[in-house]
């Protein structure tokens, strides 16, 4: 379009830096942004704010030692981490887990996904101006997870929670009722959750058609979870691996049509809808009395400072809210891991972030940034 | 899949390929690693669309670094084909992944930015943790940090 005075009317790319003290970061990242009018041209993620080399420090501790620090990786999801890691640690030393145990950890990791989706959905909206309503909405059922936690293993957020072969604590005495209010009044929140927005004219025209990711590239740019998903690929390693029990249960993988930030929104509410079906299933299924540690594991842990796992590597990984979890570990023989890395969802689903960007207007890039759902505890590491 | 039956296929696909079984994972020279990476990747049987994890280890006592590369497939669910390249540590080049995966950047980004492998091919290997002026790469084991006598 050009307007009659456009000749003599000088423009020019304005460059912007957005964090990384932005609310909208969701800590301490930032975008450099070039923008064109308020079109973005262009977009690159900074990142490193909170880099404190886990890996380093993690390859000079005893392999249980390292376990606390996996809580603070997302520090909102610390138990899903714990699973990642028990996974790849039992699966580099061969050690089995009990049955009770295994309905534990899926009941803890699918608490999580919970605690995960419900926030980064009252987060979300406080990006597209609902500012904090929302977002009190998820923090009072979170409330009630985190009650569950804290009774569990003697924290809100940095759970501890898992041990190699197995957890730390059997469920206290009225731990299960808990649960099970949460289960059932889960569904009811998530009803009222969506009557407010799902259908809300507001949050459609912003998130509808905006920052969409096709299939291929999603694919193609190792995009995992919920974020993937939405773009209609159908792949969930709780499927693809069936890691721990989760073929016994019976759910269904919700998927996007589009990909846009709408779609990335929604299936986050029904994958917490079939989270509420496989808690549902653990209650039942789930038996009364055993072990809570193998053998094995109890050998693991009760001199973590002397325990060697037989040298050799392994990558273990699970479906954490925000998409492959993976921790590859090489041993040497030694009681310290010889090396430890970390394959961070969120990390590696901002590679996209530049692509979604270019085209939008830059108040969408916010809640482009916050549909992809990040913590900073995990991209910076 | 059986570790002895993708070794098979992938001999028949690249013959002359000098290729090592180490556990249930492959170690290919770096000239090949490309190639090999093309055939997982495009072979139907195969289809590992996804590359999951990149990193790398330091081996002081071999003096080489190894690039450690997870591939999965989407379209199948199956996986991981595990692909290791050793290059030397006083010249740790070698060919980048960008070429055949986007989900490759940031993670290859990583690895050069801790261990200083060079990625030939990256379009943007920039450091990616650290700050630009930050000298050395922190995750090789001989990497001695300032304080480290506190």
């Amino acid at each position: 379009m050009s307007l009659p005075c456009a000749p003599t009317l000088k423009t020019e790319l304005l460059e912007v830096s957005i964090g990384p003290q932005h609310p909208s970061t969701h800590g301490v990242f930032r975008m450099n942004a070039v923008l064109d009018g308020e079109t973005v041209v262009k977009l690159k993620p900074v990142m490193g704010y909170l880099h404190r080399n886990h890996e380093q420090i993690a390859e000079t501790l005893p392999y249980l030692a390292n376990m606390p620090y996996t809580d603070r990786l997302d520090y909102i999801c610390s138990m899903t981490n714990n699973f990642a890691y028990a996974l790849a640690v039992e699966k580099l030393a061969g050690i089995d887990v009990p049955e009770r145990a295994q309905y534990l950890r899926v009941m803890m990791a699918e608490l999580t996904r919970l605690v995960n989706h419900s926030l980064l959905i009252g987060f979300l909206l406080n990006d597209l101006g609902a500012w904090f309503t929302p977002v009190f909405y998820a923090f009072r059922e979170r409330e009630k997870i985190l009650d569950f936690f804290e009774a569990v293993s003697g924290s809100r957020m940095m759970c501890n929670y898992f041990r190699f072969g197995g957890v730390k604590a059997d469920l206290p005495e009225s731990a299960l009722d808990q649960v099970r209010r949460i289960v059932r009044d889960y569904p009811r929140f998530l009803d009222e959750f969506e009557r407010l927005l799902a259908g809300n004219e507001i949050l459609k025209s912003r998130c509808q058609r905006v920052g969409i990711l096709p299939k291929e590239l999603a694919v193609n740019a190792s995009i995992t979870g919920p974020m993937l998903r939405a773009s209609g690929v159908n792949y969930d390693i709780r499927k693809a691996d069936r890691y721990s029990i989760y073929d016994r249960f019976d759910f269904r993988v919700p998927l996007g049509m589009t990909g846009d930030v709408y779609d990335r929104y929604y299936v986050r509410v029904l994958e917490m809808r079939e989270s509420v079906k496989i808690l549902e299933q653990v209650l039942k299924q789930m038996p009364e009395k055993g072990d809570i540690l193998s053998a094995k594991g109890l050998q693991a842990c009760r001199a973590p400072r002397m325990w060697k796992p037989p040298a050799g590597d392994a990558y273990g990984r699970i479906e954490s809210p925000k998409g492959e979890l993976g921790f590859y570990l090489v041993s040497d023989g030694s009681p310290k891991p010889y090396r430890y890395h970390v394959r961070p969802p969120s990390f590696i689903n901002l590679t996209v972030l530049e692509d979604l960007c270019i085209g939008q207007k830059i108040a969408d890039a916010v809640i482009i940034l916050g549909s992809i759902d990040i913590v900073l505890g995990e991209v910076d590491r | 899949m059986n570790i002895q039956e993708i070794k098979d296929d992938l001999i028949k696909a690249i013959p002359n390929l000098p290729l090592e079984v180490e556990g249930s994972s492959f170690v290919i020279p770096k000239e090949k690693f490309l190639s090999v990476a093309r055939f997982f990747k495009e072979s139907p049987k195969y289809s590992m669309d996804y590359v999951s994890c990149i990193t790398a280890v330091d081996y002081p006592a071999k003096e080489c670094l190894e690039s450690v590369n997870h591939l999965y497939s989407m379209q199948k669910k199956q996986g991981p084909v595990v692909l290791k390249v050793r290059v030397p540590k006083e010249n740790p080049r070698m060919p980048s992944l960008t070429a055949l995966y986007r989900g490759a950047e940031f993670q290859e980004r990583e690895a050069y930015d801790l261990f200083g492998i060079i990625y030939e091919g990256h379009s943007d290997l920039r450091r990616i943790l650290l700050w630009d002026e930050f000298e050395g790469h922190p995750m090789r084991k001989d990497y001695v940090s300032e304080d480290q006598e506190l």
